[in-house]
């Protein structure tokens, strides 16, 4: 089990915006009638992406009751699951996988990229404010490992010098192009293929 | 080697497009109105023909799996829930193709809701994989536009909706009855079984429970006859499987091929060898991290089919195979995966909440040499002690790698870790008890 912590520092209010509550109510129908908590982990997400990439108390009471389920319930799923942030994180924030298939390939190297140009901790904000990083599991990418998840993209086959490069755009507010560092465009053997091979200039 | 022609995921390295106009041309979404015009009876025997076992871990039976949902549909509705949570450290099969083959997917799901009665369909997609969800939800659209979702979907006179659910980062939300429990927006923990879903599932409901790469199969399967699927590999053991090599190899790659392939052909044909040569592995994971580590030895000759791994005391999983060197530190590797373990435990059960983290800590020890020699058998007590005492197989994934750590590179542990504890006089007092207590001498 990991351990959540809810950050001190909480706004007093939360509504969802128009957009976000016409969404709301669009994925509630995705569910039977009278089984509306379904849509609680989704709701989660659109409040995350709605206050900064992290989600306040006020919010998991704002969905309660916009759902019509118990607080204690939103709050049972905003801790158990690991993505949703409880406390802020950065406006780019770095996700780098470090279970055994990353780290056979050197994600560790990353981790120091990461300490010695974002922050030295773990979910601690850069200087500028704009950055920060964690360690997680496995992402179900390993065959383009060592690979790292920036928001919502995935940026794979990395090394640390393509890493520090990537770090210093983002510093510039640049997004850089997600996807294979290596130039692969999916999970295919590099130059060796066997398989397929008709269909390869299709 | 299989064939290329033989292959069902044509687009497996996306030469062609995800897209349903190049889905239709490789063939998907023919005749779908006629295979489901021949009838349950006929889908569900054709699957038990070709002998599909699923695809996410288990292995159970898929045309097995179906036939227990209640034939008629009595006062509460039947449900399709597909299992795209892929956290098993190793595998990333059903990523590739949710993004490059989603038709394969949507087809699988018309055919298999119409044959266990299902109207309403969820596909629950780990929250990562936000991008292939997006994906999947574009090729969603594009079957509703097309009349092949739906009222009448694809002109079979069928009725189904499919909707994505996202999850949020849990593992064990991969475990079927926990992956249930998310849907209707609680903590993912598994539930006690029986009642199985077949019967009691989503909402109370009759629901099948099905891996993407499962469903993704059956439309080809029923297209070219369960036969054709079962004339591949060997009997219980039938058909192609896309296997995930990562780790030491020279080129990491997923590739579609028969059942039961020896190991070897698999890491030196097309993951291109071993860093540093086939002489520098030292172990191989066969089956995502749950599975228990094969030796060197076993590696030479082994085959990759459910039942030669079972009989090679380990289990082919999700085929997620886990290739590691000589210039990696074993117990560390392993010590990474219970820490992964540790991490992921739901906290349900005491056993796997305290045990996995136990696990983790020993191992991290006994890979800086500081455990003692009898840490090992104790160690190994633990996993015994989780193994099998749990809700959920949660429990049984964790222990087995350490198990296999154990029982094939015991002598390498024990090399690191030689000395006795600093008491030594009351070896007999259960490893529970805090021994410097009991000894005035060190306290």
């Amino acid at each position: 089990m990991a351990v959540k912590k809810i950050s001190k520092v909480q706004p007093e209010k939360f509504e969802f915006n128009k957009k976000n509550k016409e969404t709301a109510d669009s994925i509630i129908k995705n569910y039977p009638s009278g089984k509306q908590q379904s849509a609680v982990m989704a709701l989660l997400y659109l409040a995350q992406k709605q206050n900064d990439n992290w989600i306040p108390l006020s919010a998991m009471k704002y969905i309660a009751k916009y759902l019509d389920m118990p607080y204690i319930k939103v709050y049972e799923v905003a801790t158990f699951y690991s993505m949703y942030n409880l406390t802020p994180v950065g406006k780019y924030f770095f996700q780098v996988c470090t279970t055994t298939p990353c780290m056979l390939r050197g994600a560790y190297n990353l981790v120091d990229v990461c300490k010695r140009k974002i922050s030295e901790e773990e979910n601690r904000l850069s200087e500028d404010g704009k950055t920060s990083w964690l360690e997680v599991e496995c992402l179900g990418a390993c065959v383009n490992a060592p690979m790292l998840q920036l928001n919502e993209d995935y940026y794979e086959d990395l090394d640390p010098t393509k890493l520090e490069q990537i770090i210093d755009k983002i510093g510039n507010d640049e997004v850089p192009q997600p996807g294979s560092y290596r130039g692969r465009l999916s999970s295919e053997p590099e130059n060796t293929r066997k398989t397929l091979i008709g269909n390869k200039n299709a | 080697m299989l064939e290329d022609k033989d292959r069902i995921f044509q687009n497996l390295y996306n030469d062609f497009g995800a897209d349903l106009a190049s889905a239709k041309l490789r063939g998907d979404w023919k005749d779908t109105k006629e295979i489901c015009g021949k009838g349950r009876e006929w889908i569900i025997n054709e699957i038990k023909t070709s002998e599909l076992r699923g695809r996410g871990g288990a292995g159970f039976p898929t045309g097995l799996k179906w036939s227990f949902a209640p034939k008629e549909v009595g006062s509460r509705p039947h449900y399709l829930v597909i299992n795209a949570d892929e956290s098993e450290p190793g595998t990333c099969k059903d990523r590739d193709i949710l993004r490059f083959e989603p038709h394969k997917l949507i087809e699988g799901c018309l055919i298999a809701s119409y044959a266990v009665n299902a109207h309403k369909c969820y596909i629950y997609i780990r929250g990562e994989y936000f991008n292939e969800g997006q994906k999947l939800q574009t090729a969603i659209d594009e079957a509703y536009k097309d009349g092949l979702l739906g009222k009448n979907s694809a002109g079979t006179d069928w009725e189904l909706d499919i909707y994505i659910h996202y999850g949020a980062g849990a593992y064990i939300c991969g475990e079927e009855t926990a992956l249930l429990e998310s849907i209707e927006g609680k903590k993912g923990q598994p539930r006690l079984k029986p009642p199985f879903p077949a019967l009691i599932g989503l909402y109370g409901c009759p629901t099948i429970i099905n891996n993407v790469e499962t469903i993704s199969v059956v439309p080809t399967i029923l297209r070219r006859g369960g036969k054709w699927f079962s004339s591949l590999g060997r009997p219980k053991n039938t058909g192609s499987k896309i296997y995930c090599i990562s780790g030491n190899v020279n080129n990491p790659c997923n590739v579609e091929e028969e059942m039961g392939i020896p190991l070897k052909e698999l890491i030196e044909k097309h993951a291109g060898g071993v860093i540093g040569g086939w002489d520098n592995l030292k172990a191989v994971i066969p089956g995502g991290s749950s599975m228990p580590l094969l030796p060197k030895e076993t590696c030479e000759t082994i085959k990759m089919d459910f039942d030669a791994c079972v009989e090679n005391k380990t289990g082919l999983g999700t085929a997620g195979i886990v290739v590691i060197n000589k210039d990696q530190d074993i117990i560390k590797c392993m010590a990474r995966i219970a820490r992964f373990y540790k991490h992921e435990s739901c906290g349900q059960c005491t056993p796997c909440r305290e045990g996995s983290g136990w696990m983790w800590r020993m191992l991290e020890r006994m890979a800086k040499g500081e455990a003692t020699r009898d840490e090992v058998d104790m160690l190994l007590d633990v996993t015994k002690q989780i193994e099998g005492h749990t809700i959920c197989a949660f429990g049984e994934g964790s222990s087995w790698p350490v198990q296999g750590l154990i029982r094939n590179f015991k002598d390498e542990i024990i090399e690191r870790n030689k000395f006795d504890p600093i008491v030594k006089k009351q070896k007999d007092i259960p490893y529970l008890v805090d021994q410097h207590l009991l000894e005035k001498e060190n306290a």
